[in-house]
């Protein structure tokens, strides 16, 4: 039945097909019916978050949010050790009767601190879990793809899935829109 | 204001204003955003502009040399006013850089659909006011050269900084919304550059917008890590942004002066800042959507909710003033009440006049539909609520420090030519920076902007029909 049981495509060959649609309905009928086909290896490209495409798909909600806390967390100890650590520990001064550390004055240097990790690891996370920067890709190779950031939108099925079928594949994607199936090359 | 097709300042809750108006759909977006960094040249009011603002810059540039080289004397600092304009700009700016944040931060958490329009130019503007806002305190510690001495890194003297300081605070809390409002710009703008990107014609716009892009391919599996990681930082940024001007504000409150040591400070210098920094934005906004011919995208509506917003946050401050007054008499403190009824009535009267009439009275026009409707009224008033801000903290500032306790140290300051010019000097590097932002940069999100335009719908019966572009995150109502 499979065709192509590679999970690696060689160069020059098949990385999947793609068809695009200029209704965000036709899509996301399209994406519920590739979903129940059992597809895993398979994209959505649209040039806006189209809302309930995620549901449509079948996306698992990301674990980001967790690394946020996760540093989030890291930046308030870090805030707290350093002013802990610099002004209590290595150069212990005195100043007006202050106390050496305590958490009223160091609040606000910890609160920013917390969010600054945060952020950054909700920017960098989000673009690791993405796998992105990757200036590379196979679907950029194709003309009508560069309309995925202006109005077309699109399904690509990669040929990597394990239950990918060259002709069944094209088949069930020339069902669900009227626009042209294309081959998409993998990168040699 | 005539009935034409970009009226829609409806205020009919049946019907559902439109936030594009006109005959657009997805592509004309794109093509307006895109068409303007794509001119081969910018127009002629472009260029006119930025001479002149480079100009400025250079002033600024000059007048910072100066100081570097002959010593804060050139500036107009004495005992008793040890913080004049440096420190008036610095919160000036700060303040202003507090609308970009604010709209896409606190909008988006409230589903306000409109900041879309919006949300690229004030995150833009934001950021080159913080700019402005970091070069006073720098320049103004003395020997600049020792500016690192604000951060913790080992130095010669082996000290580190005294974190039961606010203005250690402030370095963190400034430097911070530096950071995230930036990454928050950036990360917005993201599925934008990979449009200019897609439609490049020229092989150097090609590379310089596809580096910026870092490869986004619109993937909804991308998407929808994006959605969360914008919800996480609209999350962060809206506590951050009411702390930085509240931490601004400690800077004052943590001290004992008459008229600074008081606790109404955090709220009333935040809602101070979002009302300066609305106000930016409309003087800014109003020119450049009749330039570049974006009165169907920044709609009239999107002035109107901005005028509501200035007039909400108006009499916030308003209130504040009066709220410092009461309690002034209420405290029963001699040196308050003396502060007040001296910043009312005494040498500094005449700023304090001009502060409560640009920011108290002049936003009242705005309770009147055809007024606050009017672009040109619109911007007018906005420049006058600017002016009136800066002089709030030039009244909070210098009209505390020349008369404190005890009269045998009583000053009056005046600002050298160097302070004005260096102030002036600030506004040619927003401007400049701006002016770069507008023809370089995509200035509406346009990703946004289609997720909110009816085609973006589904037009099934039984679906609610509105989802917004950042609707349910988990999206679990459809098909």
């Amino acid at each position: 039945m499979n065709t192509n049981t590679t999970t690696h495509a060689d160069p020059g060959t098949l990385y999947g097909y793609l068809v695009a649609f200029d209704k965000v309905d036709e899509l996301l009928v399209a994406a519920t019916k590739v979903r129940d086909e059992g597809y895993t290896r398979w994209d959505a490209h649209t040039p806006f978050v189209i809302h309930g495409l995620d549901a449509a798909m079948g996306i698992k909600k990301t674990v980001l949010p967790y690394i946020v806390f996760l540093a989030g967390l890291t930046g308030t100890a870090a805030g707290l050790l350093l002013q802990w650590w610099t002004n209590a520990v290595d150069y212990p001064f005195l100043i007006s009767g202050k106390p050496l550390f305590s958490l009223p004055a160091n609040i606000p240097v910890a609160f920013e601190t917390t969010i600054l990790f945060a952020a950054i690891s909700a920017l960098v996370g989000m673009l690791a879990l993405n796998g992105l920067p990757q200036l590379s890709h196979p679907l950029f190779s194709n003309r009508t793809f560069k309309r995925v950031t202006d109005d077309r939108f699109f399904i690509c099925i990669e040929a990597r899935d394990p239950i990918f079928d060259a002709e069944k594949t094209k088949k069930l994607l020339e069902s669900v829109s009227d626009r042209p199936v294309e081959e998409i090359e993998d990168l040699p | 204001m005539s009935l034409s097709y970009l009226d829609n300042t409806g205020d009919d809750p049946t019907v559902r204003a439109r936030l594009v108006v006109g005959q657009n759909d997805f592509h004309s977006v794109t093509e307006k955003v895109c068409g303007i960094v794509e001119q081969p040249r910018p127009p002629k009011f472009w260029w006119l502009a930025f001479a002149f603002a480079s100009s400025l810059t250079l002033v600024l540039f000059a007048c910072i040399g100066y100081l570097v080289t002959t010593g804060v004397g050139v500036w107009g600092l004495q005992v008793p006013v040890g913080w004049g304009y440096a420190i008036v700009n610095f919160v000036f700016w700060v303040g202003i850089g507090h609308a970009g944040t604010l709209i896409s931060a606190i909008l988006f958490l409230l589903r306000q659909r409109w900041r879309t329009s919006i949300n690229r130019f004030a995150e833009a503007m934001t950021i080159f006011a913080v700019v402005c806002a970091g070069i006073f305190p720098g320049i103004h510690v003395g020997r600049i050269w020792l500016a690192y001495w604000l951060f913790p890194i080992p130095n010669q003297m082996s000290m580190w900084p005294n974190f039961r300081s606010p203005l250690l605070w402030d370095v963190f809390a400034v430097g911070t919304y530096a950071t995230v409002s930036l990454l928050f710009w950036y990360m917005g703008m993201i599925p934008d550059l990979a449009s200019i990107r897609d439609r490049a014609k020229t092989k150097l716009r090609f590379y310089f917008y596809g580096l910026l892009s870092l490869g986004w391919r619109s993937s909804n599996r991308h998407w929808h890590r994006f959605e969360f990681a914008y919800l996480l930082l609209a999350a962060l940024a809206t506590p951050l942004v009411l702390s930085v001007h509240s931490v601004v504000s400690f800077d004052f409150a943590v001290s004992i002066m008459p008229g600074w040591h008081t606790t109404i400070f955090p709220p009333y210098f935040v809602a101070g800042a979002i009302f300066s920094g609305f106000a930016m934005v409309v003087t800014l906004i109003i020119p450049t959507r009749k330039f570049f011919g974006l009165e169907e995208i920044i709609t009239a509506r999107h002035l109107e909710n901005m005028a509501k917003i200035m007039l909400a946050t108006g009499m916030m401050v308003g209130f504040a003033y009066s709220t410092e007054f009461f309690i002034a008499w209420y405290s029963g403190n001699p040196y308050e009440s003396f502060t007040f009824l001296n910043r009312a009535f005494g040498p500094y009267a005449w700023a304090y006049w001009t502060m409560v009439t640009c920011n108290v009275v002049v936003p009242q026009v705005f309770w009147v539909k055809r007024l606050r409707n009017n672009p040109l009224m619109l911007w007018v008033a906005s420049i006058f609520i600017n002016v009136g801000m800066w002089f709030e903290r030039f009244v909070i500032v210098v009209s505390s420090l020349s008369r404190d306790y005890l009269p045998t140290s009583w000053g009056y300051y005046r600002p050298t030519a160097i302070d004005v010019l260096t102030f002036v000097g600030s506004f040619g590097l927003f401007f400049t920076l701006f002016l770069l932002f507008v023809r370089f940069l995509p200035m509406v999100g346009m990703a946004e902007v289609k997720g909110v335009m009816p085609q973006a719908h589904l037009d099934r019966p039984g679906h609610r029909g509105h989802g917004d572009y950042h609707g349910d995150i988990a999206g679990v109502e459809v098909v």
